[in-house]
């Protein structure tokens, strides 16, 4: 072991020259698993798969090696990005492509293995080969890379995701890794690290489109004593997993990133500001900076560059506000995180009043690719102004999920129809929300805008961190955009007051229209009607004035479906209708005199006592006090009861 | 560094740095603001100063914002009205509109807001929040359904008071202003300056009303109603009523305490000038025995209750001496009652006063005697002068009396001790009246009477030399600990909780503008100026007192009555 | 119960502010809670007064102020969840046990939180009760399997 890390931090890390020895590559290459002497089994690892039940798969898989005396090698891998195929399964005999399989729970374990083991495939459950040069092909099996979820994506920076194992920091050096990091240490300038980063023109992947390499410089050009950077990996937008993804898949590619950003900066502390409750991320990211520390690349006069730094993980404690800047500041400070003004920016008075650079974990881990490439290549994927790839996770009715990265310029139907391969059963697709609680919707008519900063913002249309919701004609947008402002209201500070009392009101308005009218005046159609026209100038006004981003943001999913579906609010309204069904609030339920046979079940259950009547007669429903739950209907056992 | 911004199409000058709001201010433009507090750095709460600036895609608050030349700003834009409206419709769409019944009815900044903005419909509906009403505190009452969250008294009680008691408690719309652990205020450890109470723009805190219980006691028969107010009442009360103040309306005020029922009416100024005498013997007494130095002086209640809480090892040097309300209180009732015949419990005895604090400090029980109290009922100014409308007293056209012996009147230092460092100056000018037989030099107390947080001087009295140190505002208690640490030896060390003293307290008018403070330390110092009687020693109402009175009634004769003991106060920190 | 909060705060240095967050989440894993007492030691360790320490703590959702149940039941209502159905869990698990989220039954045996978004979006909705996950959760099912939880308890 020890000598395995002479080996790397010697011939690999602090090698002089940029092509190593060819003995080198060799045993780089059997890290690799290029060259194997065992079959290999890979068993995806995230959080998803462990929920779909991986860590089962993986004990029965291990039980199965050692009852039949396989010499095979079981390694627990990153995600690779399709969430429904979880548990996620590869398998890779000598000489031979790796096969994928999908959904392979622990039951299908055995079967599956006695197959591949006798040359017999299972169809069923594989999802391709992935070609690897000087290896066998399996006749008439698809490629993996040519399926469109994997033909239409552009991964670089989840590129060794699902590639390696996450807890091995050999195996992310063989691929190539902290390689950048030493040599941006020991021959570049602070300053140059910046001009390099800016010169790519990397732009912050958290949604605002901030010129990474720019922040950096008015960081660094603060003269101060003392910065810091922190890496936001708060990610608390309800829906979006991309960066916990890449946490727990290729943790030490965002510390190398992490490391580099440091060093541009000058800091040397740095912090991860990690989302409560990941503790699988933590986990894999905290052995990966130890490791990264065991080898030297982190700690005291790294590699006798003179550079000193550490990293500390910080869990936040569960406060949506305080993924912005000010506000996740505050928290670390150790104060109530309720943001501040700016000016000043934290650029020149962040952290314990110190220059501090915050960066998203998707913006970092870009960095070191631009670092060992170069800021042409970079610049050479994507569109003039937002140069590089976007991830994004794909959730909601379409029939592929997970997280995909594409190229910018991309256009959003590309990933709907191609990647997410539309929706699922047969449903008509309604609209795509893009960036989470505060995104907007893309509905068929500008489904051909393509993923770029400057056009969506010309359209309206924030990118947000990467939550990439697809909804089918099954939802109600009412209810929707009522689930985002629910969200909203839960997360706000309290600090300002159009955003604390902006997203209470329209919380309650809306909460008003998808409710049955009651019996007095706030429920009448009128005051229904009045409430909206409140809303939109409650919104225009929070977004006008707002301190910080959240209330700024917090009405676009309202806005942008009132202008994009006007008419299922009036529907909702007037009609007292919700076309897709979900709104139970509004449904009217009878009692068919003829088929009632008076058993009195439902009147026993109604939670509100509206069911009245006499045993063995036919009951009645009084409108004015039913709140629409539908208990009753599923009780009766008669379908005595109707539904409008 | 003179600039030119552009405001509504008209060109302005702004200094450079300055605020939107402050090159607004100084050009006569004004737009609402609801958190900011003068002197303190914005924190950009409220939104209700937004402006529109060409280029920019929001508004932006003009309290934070720095001005940049040629700027160009609307203040009252139709979006930047109707943002404010909104503002002001959203809180008041869950306000519980309770105005009748509020305490700051016609008083209050939000309810002044909703008129100037013209909202006259009610557009937003809310649910109502219900927070519970905490009347624990002696001296305050929390209506939290009618706080806006502004921030002002969390700000100035961390900050000024550096007592800490208030923070906000839960996040987004459960957000609320709380003490510790959010249990009631009785058990915080809030020191009841009403530091708070005057900066909250609404009815959110507010002073514990005793107006009640007292209109209860002046209709009661069999019992002898007996009032004091102190030095700076009537000038309150003036600009209370908005009428002009000079030394006369004190008579007036003694008549209409007569007219509202008060059978008797003193002054505490008297007990003031006893505080003085006492404070200038103990002084004297310890320079020349080198007892405990320094002597720190315990006028202040809030400030004690201060010291009990976080400073307990300061409590043996603090003077045990009782406050001049509370002095004023014992006289009241043993020898006012002695001499009308009266037991104790007979007498009903109320206390008029600029502070809060001293609601608190009637029902300490160190100021108990046998289980009653020697000031029953503690008002404010502000109650005052609505007791006085309650009585349709018509303050213009009522005459001129004098109070009651035998404490109808004081000296000038007395009222000089509602400005910060006015105690300590009354104490130096007595001793040096007694050593030196004449008085001081103003020049001498120059040092005394400036503006900071902490100050020291050293005045030779003939032979000797006294250290002296005022805290002025509880924030000034960092250099005082500093300062004694580094083993600097005072002999007089005066703390008043409220930044300025008295003049500030908490139970004066509400401030306007700002001013009203310089002007009321202005007719304090005025009055010292050309009042003839400028020392204790010198009145003869306090020499009438101390050699026929004092003297003669068993009780009080040996002045221990006028004491009290402090002690380590447990509360929640 | 008290040595446990002190030798918490032994591992980290007084008076510094910065590392309160830590202290806090740390006490609440062991003790489950922030106790009152807790509450105070740390204000003294820290140099703040309780009414701060309190005021932030309120700040931070995850921050629990009564013990929690025996069983903890994390539902989630991220995005994905929440097209799932999540909501109609939500009110099931409220109506079931009769308490709001964050607190805790009389009889000490249920507490439940609502998350967002706990990485398993295909399979929503998702529920996690003492760690274990529960996948494409139902309503309907939810009686059944509160009734068998509170019997595990009370026989265990
Ligand atoms: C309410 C709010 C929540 C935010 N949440 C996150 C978050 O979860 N993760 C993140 O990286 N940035 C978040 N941001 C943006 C950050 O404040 C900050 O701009 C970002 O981390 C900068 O990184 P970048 O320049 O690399 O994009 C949030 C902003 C706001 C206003
Ligand atoms: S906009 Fe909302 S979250 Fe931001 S400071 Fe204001 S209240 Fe807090
Ligand atoms: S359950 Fe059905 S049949 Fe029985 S009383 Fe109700 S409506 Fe009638
Ligand atoms: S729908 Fe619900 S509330 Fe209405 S009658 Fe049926 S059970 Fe009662
Ligand atoms: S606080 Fe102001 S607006 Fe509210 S009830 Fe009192 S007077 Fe009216
Ligand atoms: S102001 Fe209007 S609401 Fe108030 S008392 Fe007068 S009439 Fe009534
Ligand atoms: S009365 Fe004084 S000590 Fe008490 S909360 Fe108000 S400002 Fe703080
Ligand atoms: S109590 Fe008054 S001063 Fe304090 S936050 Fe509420 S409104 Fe502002
Ligand atoms: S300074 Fe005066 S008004 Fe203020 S608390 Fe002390 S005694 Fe009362
Ligand atoms: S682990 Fe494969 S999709 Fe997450
Ligand atoms: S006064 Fe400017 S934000 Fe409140
Ligand atoms: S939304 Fe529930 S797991 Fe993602």
């Amino acid at each position: 072991m020890e000598d395995l890390k002479k080996f790397l931090v010697d011939k690999v890390l602090i090698f002089e020259s940029d092509t190593l020895l060819p003995e080198t590559e060799k045993r780089l290459q059997q890290i690799r698993r290029e060259k194997i002497s065992n079959s290999v089994i890979y068993l995806s690892s995230g959080t998803s798969s462990i929920i779909a039940g991986s860590e089962k798969t993986f004990m029965a898989i291990r039980a199965y090696l050692d009852d039949n005396g396989h010499d095979t090698d079981l390694v627990r891998v990153g995600c690779s990005g399709p969430a429904n195929f979880e548990p996620f399964l590869c398998i890779q005999l000598i000489g031979k492509n790796k096969l994928y399989f999908r959904n392979i729970t622990e039951e299908k374990v055995e079967p599956l293995l006695n197959g591949i083991f006798h040359n017999d495939i299972n169809e069923d459950d594989l999802v391709g080969q992935k070609g690897t040069r000087g290896f066998e092909m399996w006749p008439g099996i698809p490629f993996l890379e040519e399926l469109p979820f994997f033909s239409k994506q552009k991964r670089i920076v989840l590129e060794n995701c699902g590639c390696y194992d996450p807890e091995n920091i050999n195996e992310y050096i063989a691929l190539g890794g902290y390689r950048a990091y030493v040599k941006a240490i020991r021959h570049y300038t602070f300053e140059e690290v910046c001009t390099i980063v800016e010169k790519s023109g990397l732009r912050g992947r958290s949604g605002g489109g901030y010129l990474t390499g720019l922040k950096w410089k008015q960081a660094l050009n603060t003269g101060s004593s003392a910065r810091y950077l922190i890496c936001n990996a708060k990610e608390s937008d309800p829906g979006a997993f991309t960066d916990r993804t890449i946490l727990e898949s290729d943790p030490h590619r965002l510390v190398e990133g992490i490391a580099i950003a440091s060093y541009a900066i000058g800091a040397s502390s740095a912090l991860i500001f990690l989302r409560s409750g990941s503790e699988h991320a933590r986990i894999r990211i905290q052995k990966a900076i130890d490791n990264a520390r065991e080898y030297g690349l982190l700690g005291h006069n790294i590699f006798l560059s003179g550079y000193n730094l550490d990293i500390e993980i910080r869990k936040e404690s569960g406060a949506f506000v305080c993924g912005e800047e000010t506000a996740l500041i505050s928290s670390l400070e150790g104060k109530r995180g309720m943001p501040k003004l700016k000016p000043p920016y934290p650029t020149t008075a962040g952290l314990f009043g110190k220059p501090t650079v915050i960066n998203n974990v998707e913006t970092l881990m870009n960095v070191p690719l631009i670092m060992q490439n170069g800021p042409d290549w970079f610049r050479s994927l994507g569109t003039e102004n937002s140069p590089g790839t976007k991830v994004f996770a794909i959730t909601g009715k379409s029939r592929m999920k997970g997280v995909v990265e594409v190229e910018m310029g991309t256009e959003i139907k590309t990933i709907l129809e191609d990647i997410a391969e539309g929706i699922k059963e047969g449903k008509k697709f309604k609209a795509i929300q893009l960036g989470g609680a505060s995104g907007s919707f893309i509905t068929g008519d500008n489904i051909n805008i393509t993923v770029d900063f400057d056009v969506m913002k010309e359209k309206n249309i924030g990118m947000g961190a990467g939550g990439f919701v697809i909804v089918d004609e099954n939802t109600c947008m009412v209810d929707l955009v009522r689930y985002y402002m629910e969200f909203m209201r839960n997360g706000s500070c309290g600090k300002c007051i159009p955003c604390r009392e902006g997203t209470g009101r329209m919380l309650e308005i809306l909460d008003g229209v998808i409710r049955k009218p009651a019996n007095d005046d706030s429920g009448t159609t009128l005051e229904r009607f009045k409430g909206v026209m409140q809303l939109e100038n409650i919104a225009l006004v929070m977004k006008d004035t707002s301190l910080c981003g959240l209330g700024q943001t917090a009405p676009n999913p309202f806005i942008s479906a009132l202008k994009n579906f006007r008419e299922e609010f009036e529907e909702h309204i007037f009609d007292r209708k919700c076309r897709a069904n979900i709104c139970r609030g509004l449904r009217t339920f009878s009692i068919d005199v003829d088929k009632c046979t008076g058993c009195t079940a439902c009147a026993s259950k109604c939670p509100v006592n509206a069911i009245y009547g006499t045993r063995l007669q036919p009951f009645f429903i009084v409108e004015e006090k039913c709140t629409g739950c539908g208990i009753c209907f599923d009780i009766c056992k008669f379908s005595a009861i109707t539904v409008k | 560094m003179l600039i030119t911004i552009q405001v509504n199409n008209k060109k302005i000058r702004a200094e450079k740095g300055e605020t939107i709001l402050s090159a607004l201010y100084s050009n006569g433009i004004v737009i609402p603001t609801l958190c900011r507090m003068r002197d303190f750095t914005p924190t950009g709460a409220c939104r209700m100063c937004v402006v529109e600036i060409e280029g920019r895609d929001r508004l932006v608050t003009a309290c934070s914002q720095p001005v940049e030349e040629w700027m160009k700003i609307w203040t009252h834009s139709p979006r930047v009205i109707n943002a404010r409206k909104t503002i002001v419709e959203l809180l008041l769409s869950n306000h519980p509109d309770d105005c009748l019944y509020c305490d700051r009815n016609l008083n209050c900044e939000l309810q002044r807001l909703s008129e100037e903005l013209n909202v006259r419909e009610r557009r937003i509906r809310g649910k109502k929040i219900k927070f519970r009403l905490d009347q624990s505190s002696p001296a305050i009452v929390r209506e939290l359904s009618k706080c806006i969250l502004c921030g002002r008294c969390v700000r100035i009680c961390e900050e000024i008071i550096t007592s800490t008691s208030l923070d906000f408690i839960n996040k987004g719309r459960q957000t609320h202003v709380g003490a510790a652990l959010d249990r009631d205020f009785n058990f915080s450890s809030c020191i009841h300056c009403g530091q708070c109470v005057l900066v909250c723009p609404t009815g959110a805190l507010h002073e514990k009303h005793n107006i009640t219980e007292v209109q209860e006691y002046l209709n009661k028969s069999g019992i002898t109603k007996v009032i004091q107010y102190s030095p700076l009442v009537p000038a309150g009360l003036a600009e209370a009523l908005g009428v002009k103040y000079n030394k006369e309306f004190d008579k007036i005020v003694n008549a209409i305490l007569r007219k509202i029922g008060f059978d008797k009416v003193f002054t505490t100024g008297t007990g003031t000038d006893i505080c003085i005498k006492e404070l200038t013997d103990q002084l004297s007494e310890r320079i020349k025995n080198r007892g405990v130095t320094p002597l720190i002086i315990s006028a202040c209640p809030a400030w004690v209750k201060f010291a009990e809480q976080f400073l307990p090892s300061l409590i043996p040097q603090l003077s045990t001496l009782k406050s001049p309300q509370q002095i004023t209180g014992v006289l009241i009732k043993t020898l006012v009652a002695g001499q009308a015949g009266l037991k104790p419990e007979q007498i009903f005895s109320v206390s008029v006063t600029p502070c809060m604090a001293m609601k608190f400090e009637a029902r300490r029980e160190g100021m108990m005697r046998k289980g009653i109290s020697d000031v029953d009922s503690v008002l404010t100014v502000r109650e005052l002068a609505r007791l006085i409308r309650l009585y349709g007293i018509d303050v213009a056209n009522i005459g001129y009396e004098p109070a009651d012996e035998p404490m109808e009147g004081r000296s000038s230092a007395a009222a000089l001790a509602d400005v910060s460092g006015g105690l300590t100056e009354g104490i130096i000018r007595s001793l040096y009246f007694m050593k030196v037989n004449k008085d001081a030099d103003k020049q001498v107390f120059k040092k005394l009477r400036s503006v900071n947080s902490f100050r020291e001087a050293t005045i030779k009295i003939g032979e000797i030399e006294v250290k002296t140190a005022v805290v002025d505002g509880l924030a000034g208690l960092e250099k005082l600990e500093s300062s004694l640490a580094s083993g600097i030896k005072y002999d007089l060390v005066e703390v008043m909780t409220c930044p300025g003293g008295c003049v500030h307290g908490a139970g004066m008018p509400f401030l306007k503008s700002g001013d009203e403070i310089k002007n009321r330390i202005k007719l304090v110092y005025q009055a010292d100026e050309t009042e003839a009687i400028n020392l204790p020693c010198k009145s003869p109402v306090l020499l009438n007192l101390y050699e026929k009175y004092l003297a003669a009634n068993k009780e009080i004769a040996d002045r221990k009555i006028f004491y009290t003991h402090f002690e380590k106060r447990n509360v929640l920190l | 119960m008290s040595t446990d909060i002190e030798s918490i705060l032994k591992k980290y240095k007084p008076g510094r502010r910065e590392y309160l967050i830590p202290m806090l989440q740390e006490i609440q894993d062991d003790l489950g809670y922030l106790s009152e007492e807790a509450i105070v030691k740390v204000g003294s360790f820290v140099g703040l007064s309780t009414t701060k320490i309190y005021g932030l703590a309120t700040f931070y959702d995850q921050f629990r102020f009564v013990p929690s149940g025996k069983v903890q039941i994390k539902i989630c209502h991220g995005t994905s969840c929440f097209l799932n159905g999540s909501q109609s869990v939500i009110d099931k698990i409220k109506e079931e046990t009769g308490i709001m989220p964050g607190q805790t039954t009389r009889d000490g045996i249920f507490s439940y939180e609502i998350v967002t978004c706990m990485g398993g979006c295909n399979n929503g909705p998702l529920i996690c009760i003492n760690g274990e996950y529960y996948t494409g959760v139902k309503a309907e099912q939810l009686p059944d399997l509160i009734k068998k939880l509170r019997f595990i308890i009370e026989n265990d």
